[in-house]
């Protein structure tokens, strides 16, 4: 275990997130001698696509199926690499400065960097419907990681809601281990269609085409499947049934558990408070950072990549966290030797062939994404979304005057599970676009940190001497 | 809500609101709560209304407790540890406790 006074003061560079995009950019960049640490929050590498890659207790390597299992390789490549992997580090403060605020086991440091390489991915969009808060409802992506990680496995009466690959891959899963799962309200549009299939051809001939294929067949062979464009959870101190309606038709169905998915968005907090430029992306409709060719950002010598430069999946993540090292590399240790960047290039557009047809066809409907009345938006400060609404209605220009009036975004998630929602509603209501509103305007710490963690910073005597401005 | 898998991993005994509970090796604080089939681990500091582990990856803080002491802490991201004394959260902070 590397502890936080183990660490140099600086490193040429630091990647901080050890998913597939990370693991990638640490090994190849100290492959190619740069000195590299990797900073993850989790307890051990793999990120969330291959999470607890290295000790996940599901021995049966069918369950999670060998797409899980490649990321044992990027996990064995790093750590042979020479890179410093340092797991249960929480970077809490990045400024363009380059200057890494890190906390390990309670104990805070700033370390300074010549590159970062941002490879903190993505997590799941809020999906805010009524009742989304009652325990019992969880994220499809939280009950995956508990099945990856712990080999937990839904055994009471189960619910899945929602659209996106992700909803059928842990259906699959789930199945495979022997867990429960009593119905999928699939809330995918019909209409999304109309939009998604002049890309069919593109994703037929992408990798993920024939595995969906197999994936849905194998669900739909053994759970009820429902078409639904209304769902809520029901219960008073917990869920007891999940309610949906398609078409005016409303059903009950008891329930234990209700996991939820509606696709997944960069996680742009750090980077957001970093001072890297992001912009509206309408077919993803999220926030993403504003990329050059090689997942540089606006911040010189800061980079964003893998899913958090733009959802594109775990596989074209690891070729995008080789794109950005190799960019880090070439302006650190020019004399360096590097892989032919054109081959991992052919790579990652061959990974992003079917993205289209998947971005359109699972675009969440604006019902899913615009709540009404009194369903939560903000969840950690319990602002409704019509108390948004009648804020925007009356004048609140945009998120930013939002916290002011209402706090929403301003609880310990520091807006992850509201910010897209606010930004929307907002839009709705003011007729303007989503690009128009703007985000949130993120700050450090992003993570929160005790006042024991900051005061146990090193300090130099010429520092502790110096006068504070 | 979950069962495991295969009950195999060294056993990690655990402490949660003062009742022994048992984990096992590779378990979150919160994970080990799901397993156990804890329903909620804290209650809202608007309205307490009770809240349980959400999205288990760091982003959603509904898991918060007191680990050891330290309160407010992401269950999701802390490996459970021999004699871990776990609190759940009530409400909001009251000044001085």
């Amino acid at each position: 275990m590397t502890a936080a006074s183990d660490l140099a003061p600086s490193y040429d560079l630091v990647v901080i997130g050890g998913g597939p995009a990370g693991l990638a950019a640490a090994s190849l960049a100290a492959r190619a001698g740069v000195s590299t640490v990797l900073f993850d929050e989790n307890p051990g590498v793999g990120g969330q696509i291959y999470r607890a890659i290295t000790t996940t207790p599901v021995a049966d390597r069918a369950v999670l199926g060998e797409d899980y299992w490649a990321g044992a390789e990027l996990a064995s490549e790093a750590k042979a690499s020479g890179a410093l992997i340092v797991n249960g580090a929480t970077v809490w403060s990045l400024d363009p400065q380059k200057i890494v605020g890190v906390s390990i086991a309670g104990k805070a440091r700033m370390i300074e960097a010549k590159h970062v390489i941002i490879a903190t991915g993505s997590q799941e969009r809020p999906f805010p419907i009524p009742g989304w808060t009652l325990p019992g409802v969880m994220t499809a992506g939280g009950a995956q990681t508990a099945l990856k990680a712990q080999g937990l496995v839904p055994s009471g009466r189960t619910v899945m809601a929602g659209t996106g690959p992700l909803l059928w891959l842990l259906a699959a899963q789930t199945l495979r281990a022997g867990g429960r799962i009593d119905a999928i309200l699939d809330t995918t549009p019909w209409r999304n269609w109309l939009q998604a299939l002049v890309h069919l051809p593109d994703f037929a001939l992408s990798p993920y085409f024939a595995k969906g294929l197999a994936l849905l067949r194998e669900v739909k062979a053994k759970v009820p499947v429902h078409r639904i464009d209304r769902v809520g959870a029901v219960g008073k101190e917990k869920l007891s049934e999940v309610v949906f309606a398609s078409g005016g038709r409303e059903r009950r169905l008891p329930a234990d558990l209700l996991l939820l998915h509606q696709g997944v968005v960069p996680n742009v907090n750090l980077a957001n408070a970093a001072g890297v430029e992001h912009v509206w992306n309408d077919r993803q409709l999220c926030f993403v950072p504003v990329l050059d060719a090689d997942f540089g950002s606006s911040v010189p010598g800061i980079a964003v990549t893998g899913d958090g430069a733009g959802i594109a999946g775990g596989t074209a993540a690891a070729e995008r966290g080789r794109i950005a090292a190799i960019a880090a590399v070439r302006a650190l240790r020019p004399e360096a030797t590097l892989p032919d960047t054109q081959a991992i290039r052919q790579k990652l557009q061959r990974e992003e062939m079917g993205r289209a047809f998947l971005d359109w066809l699972n675009r969440p409907a604006e019902s899913f994404r615009q709540p009404e009345g009194e369903t939560l938006a903000c969840r950690c400060e319990e602002v409704t979304a019509k108390q948004v609404r009648d804020m925007a209605r009356i004048g609140c220009e945009g998120p930013n005057q939002m916290k002011a009036f209402l706090r929403c975004g301003m609880g310990p998630c520091q807006g992850r599970l509201c910010g897209l929602t606010v930004t929307e509603l907002i839009a709705a209501e003011r007729k303007m676009t989503p690009a128009e509103v703007g985000y949130y305007r993120l700050r450090p710490p992003v993570k929160p940190i005790t006042l024991a963690e900051l005061a146990s910073l090193p300090i130099s005597e010429a520092e502790r001497k110096a006068v504070e401005r | 809500m979950f069962k495991r898998l295969a009950d195999t991993g060294t056993a990690v005994a655990i402490v949660v609101d003062g009742k022994p509970v048992a984990a096992r090796a590779g378990d979150t604080v919160a994970a080990a709560l799901l397993a156990a089939g804890i329903d909620h681990c804290r209650t809202t500091p608007v309205t307490g209304a009770p809240r349980a582990p959400y999205c288990l990856m760091g982003v959603c803080f509904e898991c918060l407790v007191t680990v050891d002491g330290v309160g407010s802490r992401q269950g999701c991201l802390i490996p459970v540890h021999d004699g871990m004394k776990v609190e759940t959260q009530i409400g909001k902070r009251e000044a001085g406790r």
